[in-house]
C-alpha cells in the first residue's frame, strides 16, 4: 500500500491533513469518536455507524488485520474512518487480509497520521458534527480548504435524518438454521448487529428478522415468544412507522429492546428522546444495574438518549443508569413485559459483563 | 456501601529493602496506601525496614516502625499497637508471606487482627501452584498441562499427554533453579535425570512448554460488591521465556482482536472471583499460542505489583490507592476518578497513546555471571515512555534508559563476536538469545538484511513489533539521504522522523551532523513537541490532570496553570545500582518543600516505579526521558524560575552543565562548584588551600610512568581509569606483581584517559558526612561511620549513626573541615563528603556537592527531613530562619546494604570498590550491637546463637581475628577453620579444628556447609577480587544456603558483638514518632 495524501475536514472549519488508506474517495458524515482500544472491525461493520465518520482514539489500528468472523454485518455502513496510525502489515493468527484493502472493497475512505486526540477534543467540546474524509491532490492549503468546503456542503446533518429505513432489511427472513418448530424471536431490524442474532440463536431461539416497518399484525400471526427491537443508526424521532408498530405490540408480546430499539420503545411509550452532545461510543462505560445494585462495564454506541422524567409515568422503572453522566441506560416493566437497554449486552466489541441480560429477559418473560 | 467503621487501627506492611524483583514500586504503592488510609481517618501503623522510602516518612503514618520484617518483630508491634486490621497486599511478596506466617502462628487470631484486601484463603489459592490449578479448573480456564515424575517411565507417561518441547522443573529448589527444556525424545531421558538429581525430593514437574508464546498481563481490580474492572492490558514484546520484569512491555496490548481480548478479560474476571480477592488489585498473566490463539493462564499475584505500578503510571488510574480504599469497604462506584473528578473509578481506562517499558540491567557489576535472560528476573530498574505511537514511545523509552542510547543505536563492534564467526552469523546468535541488548541486535539484523521472517523464527517476537522496528530502521536511510545537506531537509520529512520518536542526536548520527545543528534546523522549521495529558479516558471527558507527555502532534492539551515561583525538579531516571530510591526520596522531599514554600513544583522523570512519578506528588508531572533534548523542550515551554538538579543523583547533575551553559537557571550550588569538586586538580588545589589532607596520589598519562608512580606511592594502591563513574573499574592493588598484571588487562592510559593512582589507606575507617550549607552557615546532617574497612564502596558498607569509634576530636575536625569546604565551594544545598581516618588522621577522599545516598538514612535516624531543608535553602531561605533543630538521638542506627548475589549465579560475594548493593535496611537500638543485630535480621539473616563458626581469613586479617574468635569461643561456638587460619589461632591459644579447603580432599568445608553443620562463616579475601576457585565455591554455597556470613573483619567483629547482645535480650521495637 502506498498511501496518498488525504484529509479530514470538520464542519467547524478545522482541517487535518494526513495520509489515506482504504478507498481513495471522498465521503462525509457525522464525525463521532469511539474510545474502544480493540474491535475496529466490529465497529466498522456495525450498521449503527451508518453515515458517520468514526474517529478511533486508540492510536494503533490495523494491527490484527481483518477476518471473516469479526463482522457485525456483511457490509460497512460508515462513511469514513480516522486514526492516528494505520498498520498495513497485520499480525494475528486469524487475519486474512489488511484493513485497508477491506475498507477499499467496501468503498470506505480512511485517513491516518491525524492528531486524533485533538479531533476528539474538538468533538467533545463542540459536539458531534458534519465532516468529510477525502483524498487531497493539491499541496496548497487554501485550495484544499476550498475543496473541503465544497464537499462538506453535500453532507447532510444527522439530526432529523431517517437512516433506519435505509439500513433495515427489505424482506423478512430467518437467521441461521432455524427449524420451523423452534421457539421464536421476531427481531425488528433497525440495522441489527449480527451478534444480537447470534446471542438469541445460541440460547436456543429461532430468529425471524423483519424490516423496521413490518406490520405488528403480521408479527402477531407469526406468534413469536418475544420481540426484539434492535440497534440502529440516527435519530429515533424520525424513524417512520416504527413507533406505531411497537405500540401495536405493547403488552401483547414481551419486548426486549437494545440501543435504537430502546429509544424507539421509549417513544412508543410516549417518552421523548434527545441528542447527546457527543454521544457514548466506547467499550468502557460503567452502568449501574439499579435493581441488582451491580456495576456493568458496557459497550455503548449512541448519539441520542431517553429523557428520564417521562418514564416514571409510563409504568416502567429505570433499571440502569450511566455512572458517567447519569443518563438512562435501561428500563423495564413487569406489567408491560418489557426490558430495554441503551447499551449493547451482545458486546462485539466490548466486555460481556451484560451478556446475562439476555438470560434475564428469557427467564423473566418467556420461560 | 461506605467505609468500614468497625476498624480503626490498620497495620500496613511494607516490602523491605530494594531487591531485584521487589523495588521502589512498593514504596509508590505503600505511600499511596498510607495516604489513602489517613485520608479516611484511620490510624495507620506502618512497618518497613527500608529507611530510603517515602512511606517511612514520619508524616505518612501515625506510627512508623523501621524494623525488621520478620514474624517476631511483627508480633511485637501487633501486641503493642493492637491494630484491628492488617493490609498485606501493598508490600509485595514479602508482606504477603509475612501475613501468611502471622496467620500460621496464630498471631492475627490471638490479637484479633483481620486481614483486609486479600484473606488467607485467597493468598494461598493464588500463590500455591496446585491450588491455583484447582481454581483454573473450576472456572474453566486452561493452563499449561503438566505432571509429576520420579522415574523415566513416569516422565514418559506425562510426555505422551503433553508432547515436546517440555519444561522439566525439579521440585523444591530455590527460585526455579535447575529448570531445563527438552526438545525431543532423544534428549528427554538425560534432562529428566538431571532434574530428578537436582531435586531434594527426587521429583520433577514435566510441563508443556509455552516458550515463544505471546505473553500478556491484565491488571484487575475487584470490590466487595463483586464489581470487577480491568485497569490495563500489557503485552510483552519478549515472548514467554523471559521474566516479565526483564521483558520490554507495551500497553495497551497491540496484537489481540476484540474477541481474543474479551476472552482473556472474561477469564481474568472469573479467576479473581474464584480466588476470592475480595477487595483490591491483582495481576494475572496469560500466554497465547501465536499459531492457534489458544490462551492459557500462567500465574496470578493477589496483590499490587510492579506491573500494577506500571499500569497506574500508564493509565493514570491509581491502583494502590483505589485498592486500599476498597479494602476498607468502599465500592468502585463510590470512589471518584481523581483525574476527571466527575466520573467514578468504576470504569476501564482507555488510552490514546502507547506506553513502552524497557528494563535496565547491571550485568557489568557481576563479572562471571550469565547475562542471558530467562525465567528469573535480573533487571535492576526500568524506564517507561509514552508516545502517540509504538515507534515514538519505543524510541523515547530507549533514550530514557540512560545507557548511552539515543534510540536504536547501531551495533558496529565486531569484537563482540566469537573468533572466526562471520558478522551475520554473529548477529543471528545474539538475536537468538534473550539478553539486555537483544533488541539492538534485532535492529542490526534488519540493517544487515536478515529478513523479518527469519528474525521472527529466531526471536519469536511478534511480527507486528518486528515490522514496527523495521519501519524505524527504514527511516534511518531516509534520514541518511540528507547527509551533508541538512539545510534542505523539508519540514514534512523532519516532522515524520520526530513523530516516529527519533531524537535529535539520533537524527544527527544518521546525518553525520551534530545534535545542535539538528536542533537548530528543527527550531527553524518549527518542528516542536506538544504535550498531551494522561487522563484515563482518551479525551472523552475534560480533565486538567497535571500529568503529561510529549509528542509531535498538532496541538497541546490545555495544561493546568500553577501559581508561585515555578521550579522544575529533574528526577533520577531508571533505578540502577548506585542510583536508586534514595534519590527519588530526595526529589519527592524537594517537591514537598516547594509546596510548603508556595512554589509551583514541576517534576520530570521516566521511572514508573517511583513515588516522584505519582501524578499527585507535584503540581505538574512530565513523564519524559531525562535526555537533554527532552529537558530543554520542557524548560523552553515552562520557562521556570529555577531548576533543581542536585537531588536525582548523577543523571540530572550530568545534564546541569549543559543546561547552565544554555542559560537555564540552575538553583543551588553552581555548576562551577560542581566542577571544582569533580576536577582532581582543582580539588587538590582547594584542599591544599584549606589545609585538608588527601591520600597521596599521582596522575599518569603514559603507560611507562605507571610503574614508577606506583613504586613511588607504595602499595597497596587504589587505581582508577579516569572514565570511571560510580566505582566502575576501580581496583585495589596489593603488590607490584598484581599491578603489572592489571596493566596488561587492556587499560587505556593516555593524555585523554589518564590513570589515577591513590595510596590506599588500608586500615582506615571511612566516614560519610552529609551537610547543608546556605552560603553563610552549615549544618551537619550526620556523621556516618562505615563499618566495613576502607576500600569497600561506601554504598555497600554498613554504617552507623552516631559513629562508635571516632573520638570527639576527630568528629570535631570532620565537622570543621566539612563546614569550611562547603563554604569555600559555595555550596547552596546538600553536600556529601567522604573521609578516611587512619591512625587518628583525617583524609578527605571525595566531595559530592549534591544529595547523597545516605540522606534518607540520616533523615530517618535523626527525625529531620534534610532534603526538604536543603530544597528550601536552594530557594533562598536561610538556615537560621528555618530553625532546624539539632535533635539528640536516643538510639544508635545502623544501615546495612542488601545484595543481589543470589540472582547472579557465578558472581562472588566479596565486597570491593565497585558498588553492587541494590538496597538498604535500617536497624535501631539502644546500643550499637542491638542496632547492628536488627540490621542483620532485617537483611534476612538469622544470627546464630551458637553452633559451628567457620573461619578463614587473609593473612592481613589474622591478627584482628584473634579477638573475634575468642569472643565467639566465649559465646559457645565451636570453631573450625582452614589450615592457615586454624594454626594461627591455635598458636594464640584458641580451640579450633582444621578442615579441608575444597581442593584439599574430602570431606571439605563445602561438604560441612551442605550438611548443615556450619552456622556462621567469616571469610575474607582481597577486596574486590573475584575468585573462581575454592574460595568462590565456599562463598557461593554459604550464600545459597542462607548461612549468616561476613566477608570483612570489621563486620565480623560487629556480628560477634551483636550475637552476644541478642543472646542476652530480645531487641525492642520503637517507632519514629515516639522520639518526638
Amino acid at each position: 500500500m502506498s498511501p496518498w495524501t488525504a484529509a479530514l475536514y470538520l464542519e467547524n472549519g478545522q482541517l487535518f491533513v494526513g495520509k489515506g488508506f482504504g478507498a481513495k474517495t471522498a465521503r462525509g458524515g457525522e464525525a463521532v469518536f469511539n474510545t474502544g482500544m480493540t474491535g475496529y472491525q466490529e465497529i466498522y461493520t456495525d450498521p449503527s455507524y451508518y453515515q458517520q465518520v468514526v474517529v478511533l482514539t486508540g492510536s494503533e489500528v490495523g494491527n490484527t488485520g481483518v477476518n471473516a468472523d469479526d463482522i457485525e454485518s456483511t457490509s460497512a455502513f460508515l462513511s469514513g474512518v480516522v486514526v492516528r496510525e494505520y498498520n498495513d502489515i497485520p499480525s494475528n493468527w486469524r487475519s486474512t487480509g489488511t484493513l485497508s484493502s477491506y475498507l477499499d472493497r467496501l468503498g470506505v475512505p480512511g485517513v491516518f497520521d491525524i492528531d486524533t486526540r485533538e479531533v476528539t477534543r474538538v468533538l467533545r467540546d463542540d459536539g458531534a458534527q458534519r465532516s468529510i474524509v477525502f483524498p487531497v491532490s493539491s499541496t496548497d492549503r487554501e485550495s484544499i480548504l476550498k475543496e473541503a468546503k465544497d464537499l462538506i456542503a453535500t453532507v447532510v446533518s444527522m439530526e432529523g435524518l431517517d437512516l433506519v429505513s435505509r439500513v433495515s432489511c427489505q424482506k423478512p427472513h430467518l437467521y441461521g438454521d432455524t427449524s420451523a418448530s423452534a421457539p421464536r424471536f421476531v427481531v425488528y431490524d433497525y440495522g441489527v448487529k449480527t451478534n444480537i442474532l447470534r446471542s438469541l440463536r445460541t440460547r436456543g431461539f429461532g430468529v425471524q428478522v423483519v424490516p423496521y416497518n413490518f406490520p405488528y399484525q403480521e408479527v402477531m400471526k407469526i406468534n413469536p415468544q418475544a420481540v426484539l427491537l434492535s440497534n440502529g443508526p440516527g435519530d429515533p424521532s424520525v424513524v417512520p412507522d416504527a413507533v406505531g408498530m411497537i405500540q401495536g405490540l405493547l403488552g401483547k408480546k414481551p419486548i426486549f429492546a437494545i440501543c435504537m430499539g430502546h429509544q424507539l420503545l421509549a417513544r412508543a411509550l410516549g417518552c421523548t428522546t434527545y441528542k447527546l452532545k457527543f454521544g457514548h461510543h466506547g467499550i468502557n462505560h460503567p452502568v449501574k444495574d439499579c435493581i441488582q445494585n451491580k456495576i456493568l462495564i458496557t459497550s455503548q454506541n449512541h448519539g441520542f438518549a431517553v429523557k428520564e422524567d417521562d418514564l416514571a409515568s409510563r409504568e416502567v422503572k429505570v433499571s440502569h443508569k450511566s455512572l458517567n453522566d447519569g443518563c438512562v441506560e435501561g428500563y423495564s416493566s413487569e406489567k408491560l413485559q418489557l426490558l430495554s437497554v441503551q447499551f449493547h449486552p451482545e458486546a462485539r466489541p466490548g466486555p460481556s459483563d451484560a451478556a446475562n441480560i439476555f438470560d434475564h429477559f428469557v427467564k423473566g418473560f418467556i420461560r | 456501601m461506605p467505609k468500614r467503621t468497625d476498624i480503626h487501627r490498620v497495620l500496613v506492611i511494607g516490602s523491605g529493602p530494594i531487591i531485584i524483583g521487589q523495588a521502589c514500586e512498593f514504596d509508590y504503592s505503600g505511600a499511596q496506601a498510607c495516604k489513602a488510609l489517613k485520608e479516611e481517618g484511620y490510624f495507620v501503623i506502618l512497618v518497613n525496614s527500608n529507611p530510603a522510602t517515602i512511606m517511612t516518612d514520619p508524616d505518612m503514618a501515625d506510627r512508623t516502625y523501621v524494623e525488621p520484617l520478620t514474624p517476631d518483630f511483627l508480633e511485637d508491634i501487633i501486641a503493642k499497637e493492637r491494630p484491628d486490621a492488617c493490609l498485606p497486599t501493598i508490600g509485595g511478596q514479602t508482606a504477603l508471606n509475612l501475613a501468611l506466617a502471622l496467620c500460621e502462628r496464630g498471631v492475627l487470631e490471638k490479637y484479633g487482627v483481620e486481614l483486609i484486601g486479600a484473606g488467607r484463603k485467597a493468598i494461598e489459592s493464588a500463590e500455591n501452584r496446585e491450588q491455583f490449578k484447582g481454581v483454573l479448573d473450576r472456572v474453566g480456564v486452561e493452563y499449561p498441562a503438566s505432571g509429576y515424575a520420579k522415574t523415566l517411565e513416569q516422565g514418559r507417561t506425562v510426555i505422551d499427554q503433553i508432547g515436546f518441547p517440555c519444561i522439566i522443573r525439579p521440585s523444591y529448589t530455590l527460585g526455579g533453579t535447575g529448570a531445563s527444556v527438552a526438545f525431543n525424545a532423544e534428549e528427554f531421558p538425560a534432562e529428566l535425570q538431571r532434574g530428578i538429581d537436582a531435586s531434594p525430593m527426587g521429583e520433577v514437574l514435566v510441563e508443556e512448554s509455552v516458550l515463544g508464546w505471546k505473553e500478556f498481563e491484565l491488571e484487575v481490580i475487584r470490590d466487595k460488591a463483586d464489581n470487577v474492572v480491568i485497569v490495563c492490558s500489557i503485552e510483552n514484546l519478549d515472548p514467554m521465556g523471559v521474566h516479565t520484569g526483564d521483558s520490554i512491555t507495551v500497553a495497551p496490548a497491540q496484537t489481540l482482536t476484540d474477541v481474543e481480548y474479551q476472552q482473556m478479560r472474561d477469564a481474568a474476571i472469573r479467576i479473581i472471583r474464584e480466588v476470592g480477592v475480595d477487595t483490591g488489585g491483582s495481576n494475572i498473566q496469560f500466554a497465547v499460542d501465536p499459531k492457534t490463539g489458544r490462551q492459557v493462564a500462567i500465574e496470578m499475584n493477589p496483590r499490587v505489583s510492579r506491573s500494577s505500578a506500571l499500569a497506574s503510571k500508564a493509565t493514570g488510574f491509581p491502583i494502590a490507592k483505589i485498592a486500599t480504599k476498597l479494602a476498607v469497604g468502599y465500592t468502585l462506584d463510590e470512589l471518584p476518578n481523581d483525574i476527571t473528578k466527575k466520573t467514578p473509578s468504576c470504569f476501564e481506562p482507555s488510552i490514546d497513546y502507547v506506553v513502552t517499558k524497557i528494563p535496565r540491567f547491571a550485568f557489568e557489576k557481576f563479572p562471571n555471571s550469565d547475562p542471558k535472560l530467562g525465567p528469573q528476573m535480573k533487571s535492576v530498574g526500568e524506564a517507561m515512555a509514552m508516545g502517540r505511537t509504538f515507534k515514538e514511545s519505543f524510541q523515547k523509552a530507549l533514550r530514557s534508559l540512560e545507557t548511552g542510547l539515543w534510540g536504536l543505536n547501531p551495533i558496529t563492534e565486531r569484537r563482540k563476536l566469537r573468533s572466526g564467526q562471520n558478522w551475520i552469523d554473529g548477529i543471528r546468535s545474539y538475536v537468538k538469545t534473550p539478553s539486555s541488548d537483544r533488541i539492538l541486535w534485532v535492529a542490526q539484523g534488519m540493517r544487515e538484511g536478515i529478513s523479518l521472517e527469519e528474525l521472527h523464527m529466531l526471536t519469536k517476537i511478534d511480527p507486528w513489533f518486528l515490522q514496527q522496528i523495521s519501519e524505524i530502521v527504514a527511516m534511518e536511510s531516509d534520514i541518511a539521504k540528507f547527509t551533508g545537506d541538512v539545510a534542505t531537509i523539508p519540514r514534512e520529512a523532519l516532522l515524520s522522523w520526530k513523530r516516529a520518536g527519533f531524537s535529535d542526536r539520533g537524527i544527527a548520527h544518521h546525518l553525520k551532523s551534530s545534535e545542535d545543528q539538528v536542533r537548530g534546523k528543527r527550531e527553524q522549521l518549527e518542528v516542536l513537541p506538544n504535550y498531551k495529558i494522561v487522563d484515563t479516558c482518551a479525551g472523552e471527558f475534560e480533565s486538567r490532570t497535571p500529568y503529561c507527555y510529549s509528542s509531535y502532534e498538532s496541538t497541546s492539551d490545555q495544561l493546568p496553570k500553577g501559581k508561585g515561583r515555578k521550579i522544575v525538579i529533574l528526577g533520577g531516571g531508571p533505578n540502577r545500582i548506585g542510583q536508586g530510591i534514595e534519590f527519588d526520596y530526595c526529589c519527592v522531599q524537594a517537591s514537598f518543600a516547594l509546596r510548603e514554600e508556595g512554589c509551583e513544583s514541576i517534576m520530570v522523570n521516566c521511572n514508573p516505579e517511583t513515588v516522584s512519578t505519582d501524578y499527585d506528588v507535584s503540581d505538574k508531572l512530565y513523564f519524559e526521558p531525562l535526555f537533554l533534548e527532552d529537558i530543554v523542550a520542557i524548560l523552553d515551554r515552562e520557562k521556570p524560575d529555577g531548576v533543581i538538579v542536585h537531588f536525582g543523583g548523577q543523571t540530572p547533575l550530568n545534564l546541569s552543565r549543559h543546561l547552565h551553559a544554555m542559560g537555564y537557571p540552575i538553583l543551588g550550588t553552581s555548576s562551577e562548584s560542581i566542577q571544582i569538586a569533580e576536577d582532581r586538580d582543582k580539588f587538590r588545589a582547594l584542599c591544599h588551600r584549606l589545609n585538608v589532607r588527601q591520600p597521596e596520589s599521582l596522575t599518569v598519562s603514559q603507560r611507562e610512568r605507571a610503574v614508577e608512580a606506583a613504586e613511588q606511592l607504595g602499595f597497596p594502591l587504589l587505581v582508577r581509569p579516569s572514565y570511571v563513574l560510580g566505582g566502575r573499574g576501580m581496583e585495589i592493588i596489593y603488590n607490584s606483581r598484581d599491578f603489572h598484571q592489571w596493566l596488561t588487562k587492556g587499560i587505556e592510559i593516555s593524555e585523554d584517559c589518564p590513570l589515577l593512582i591513590d595510596r590506599f589507606l588500608k586500615n582506615a575507617v571511612e566516614v560519610d558526612v552529609d551537610a547543608i550549607c546556605d552560603g553563610e552557615e552549615v549544618i551537619i546532617c550526620g556523621i556516618l561511620e562505615q563499618i566495613q574497612e576502607a576500600g569497600v564502596h561506601s554504598g555497600d558498607s554498613a554504617c552507623t549513626l552516631p559513629p562508635i569509634t571516632l573520638s570527639e576530636e576527630v568528629q570535631a575536625e570532620l565537622t570543621r573541615t566539612t563546614k569550611s569546604l562547603a563554604l569555600e565551594l559555595g555550596v547552596v544545598g546538600l553536600i556529601n563528603i567522604q573521609y578516611a581516618i587512619e591512625d587518628g588522621l583525617v583524609h578527605i577522599l571525595e566531595v559530592n556537592p549534591r544529595a547523597s545516598r545516605t540522606v534518607p538514612f540520616s533523615s530517618k535516624a535523626r527525625g529531620v527531613s534534610y532534603a526538604k531543608v536543603a530544597a528550601k535553602v536552594m530557594l533562598g531561605r536561610k538556615l537560621k530562619d528555618l530553625k532546624v533543630v539539632e535533635p539528640r538521638i536516643p538510639y544508635v542506627y545502623v544501615k546495612e546494604s542488601v545484595f543481589p548475589f543470589k540472582k547472579f549465579p557465578g558472581s562472588d560475594i566479596i565486597l570491593g570498590p565497585e558498588m553492587r548493593s541494590t538496597g538498604e535496611v535500617m536497624g535501631g537500638g539502644s546500643t550499637f550491637a542491638e542496632a547492628f543485630a536488627k540490621a542483620q535480621i532485617a537483611n534476612g539473616f538469622t544470627l546464630p546463637m551458637g553452633g559451628t563458626a567457620f573461619l578463614s581469613v587473609k593473612d592481613d586479617d589474622k591478627e584482628n581475628l584473634v579477638g573475634i574468635a575468642s569472643h565467639l569461643e566465649m559465646l559457645g561456638f565451636n570453631l573450625i577453620g582452614t589450615r592457615g587460619t586454624a594454626s594461627f589461632l591455635s598458636s594464640r591459644g584458641i580451640q579450633i579444628k582444621t578442615v579441608n579447603k575444597v581442593n584439599e580432599g574430602r570431606p571439605h568445608v563445602v561438604d560441612h556447609i551442605k550438611n548443615g553443620e556450619v552456622h556462621l562463616v567469616i571469610n575474607t579475601s582481597a577486596l574486590g577480587v573475584h575468585e573462581v576457585g575454592a574460595a568462590y565455591e565456599l562463598r557461593r554455597n554459604t550464600l545459597m544456603r542462607n548461612i549468616c556470613y561476613f566477608t570483612t573483619i570489621a563486620a565480623a567483629k560487629a556480628a560477634a558483638l551483636a550475637i552476644a547482645e541478642v543472646g542476652k535480650v530480645r531487641p525492642k521495637t520503637h517507632c519514629l514518632q515516639e522520639r518526638v
